[in-house]
């Protein structure tokens, strides 16, 4: 039989999902922008809305950013699966004949480089609103560059559970929301103790474990999911 | 001339065997069973509503067969989905196509995750539907019929040997038709097999054709 499908590297499928979706981003760039611009406005009213008192903001600044950082994850997750869903291309992907759990996680990758990462790049420059100075900077991409990742592994299981369902985005954000808990409990402990000057190690390690445990399972609990939506 | 008739797949064979479906309180597919092998055609007809897509998505195995089953070269497609997936191209009612890549981008994304394809085989392939000038547009400003067209080029580019097509003429014109039949012709005879719904016959002429009538 001529298939040849089983030829063709995993790498491959990998890097053409990127390349589809950030190509995609940049035809429809306003709705990629909408997470980090939540994120920004979100962290400058603050100091509006409390106090333009640096020492006061410092000392909320951490559960400032990694909520905003939540929230701002939450939206952009909802329309992870949906446009594919609904176009058709999922049910395609479906029938490839590929594994589906290394396709969306390929798929997720992508959404976290382009909602998660741009995040976790200006969250140096906008915490200076809150009071933190900006040497802290390599401290605040690393825990955010865990934290968001995360946060986007679970936000896509949640998408890819509600995805079938009309209006799924509430019941996305019930289900997710508890999940993402622990997240935002070590990630702003992480930040925390780092702009004390204490040993960020412990919330870190607990960090990369559960997000090494979130790539290695949430793309087989996504692709289950998924099997079902498409139905 | 006989180049043509050489056989591009080997022998196979779906076996559908006493399939029953129910939606909700509907029993929808009552003990449907055929079986279909290489150069065959098998047309799946009946009123709106009567079951054609779901029988195809459960071909498909995009729906899950309640009762009965379904064999490929006398496996339950089930237990070898992977490989069953691949030797299927299932063109359903959507078109899978997205709005903001052109028509080439599209095409190759979607069949770059099955199997390799360059660009020239996806040029090719839109000259062959009869749409080389919209290779570089956007699928959003594409007609209906053009964006159909996209979709079929599929079939031009495809290795699989069991071609599942819902509704393929949807907003397709006469020529367009002919096309298609052109295409599904070419597919048979090299040794392909093709389970369509469609409410107008296809290739009502041709010997290896069936018709499947559901009620």
């Amino acid at each position: 039989m001529s298939v040849s499908g089983h030829t063709l590297s995993p790498f491959t499928q990998f890097a053409l999902i990127l390349r589809r979706d950030l190509r995609l981003a940049v035809r429809r760039w306003d709705q990629v922008l909408q997470p980090l611009v939540f994120f920004v406005v979100v962290i400058t009213l603050f100091p509006l809305a409390i106090s333009p008192e640096l020492s006061e903001l410092r000392r909320i600044a951490t559960g400032i950013l990694w909520v905003a950082a939540m929230l701002a994850s939450l939206l952009a997750g909802e329309a992870l699966f949906r446009p594919d869903l609904e176009d058709g291309v999922m049910e395609q992907w479906v029938l490839t004949g590929q594994p589906l759990p290394w396709l969306l996680l390929a798929k997720t990758v992508g959404h976290w480089l382009l909602t998660g990462f741009p995040l976790v790049l200006v969250a140096p420059w906008v915490a200076t609103a809150l009071g933190v100075e900006f040497d802290h900077w390599r401290l605040m991409i690393l825990t955010l560059a865990l934290g968001t990742a995360l946060l986007s592994v679970l936000g896509a299981i949640g998408a890819a559970l509600t995805v079938g369902l009309r209006r799924g985005n509430m019941l996305m954000a019930m289900l997710v929301l508890p999940l993402e808990m622990p997240v935002l409990i070590f990630g702003a402990k992480a930040l925390d103790f780092g702009l004390q000057g204490d040993v960020v190690t412990g919330p870190l390690s607990v960090l990369a474990a559960m997000l090494l445990l979130g790539l290695v399972l949430g793309p087989f609990a996504m692709a289950a999911a998924i099997r079902i939506g498409v139905e | 001339m006989f180049a043509d008739y050489v056989l591009r797949h080997h022998a196979m064979r779906l076996d559908v065997r006493d399939m029953h479906l129910w939606r909700g309180d509907h029993h929808l597919l009552r003990g449907i069973s055929f079986s279909l092998q290489g150069g065959q055609l098998i047309q799946i007809q009946g009123h709106n509503g009567a079951g054609k897509t779901s029988l195809l998505r459960c071909v498909a195995g995009l729906l899950p067969v309640e009762s009965g089953e379904c064999l490929w070269n006398g496996v339950p497609t089930q237990r070898a989905l992977m490989a069953f997936n691949q030797s299927i191209l299932y063109l359903g009612h959507s078109q899978a196509l997205k709005l903001d890549l052109t028509s080439k981008e599209n095409l190759e994304f979607a069949m770059g995750l099955r199997q390799h394809v360059t660009s020239a085989q996806v040029l090719n392939a839109l000259t062959l539907v009869g749409i080389p000038q919209c290779a570089e547009l956007p699928v959003r400003v594409l007609s209906a019929g053009q964006r159909r067209r996209v979709a079929l080029a599929q079939l031009v580019l495809t290795n699989s040997p069991l071609w599942i097509l819902d509704e393929p003429t949807t907003n397709l014109d006469a020529q367009g038709v002919a096309m298609l039949e052109g295409l599904m012709t070419h597919h048979l005879q090299q040794g392909g097999a093709i389970i369509t719904a469609a409410h107008q016959p296809l290739l009502a002429a041709h010997p290896a054709r069936r018709e499947w009538m559901l009620h």
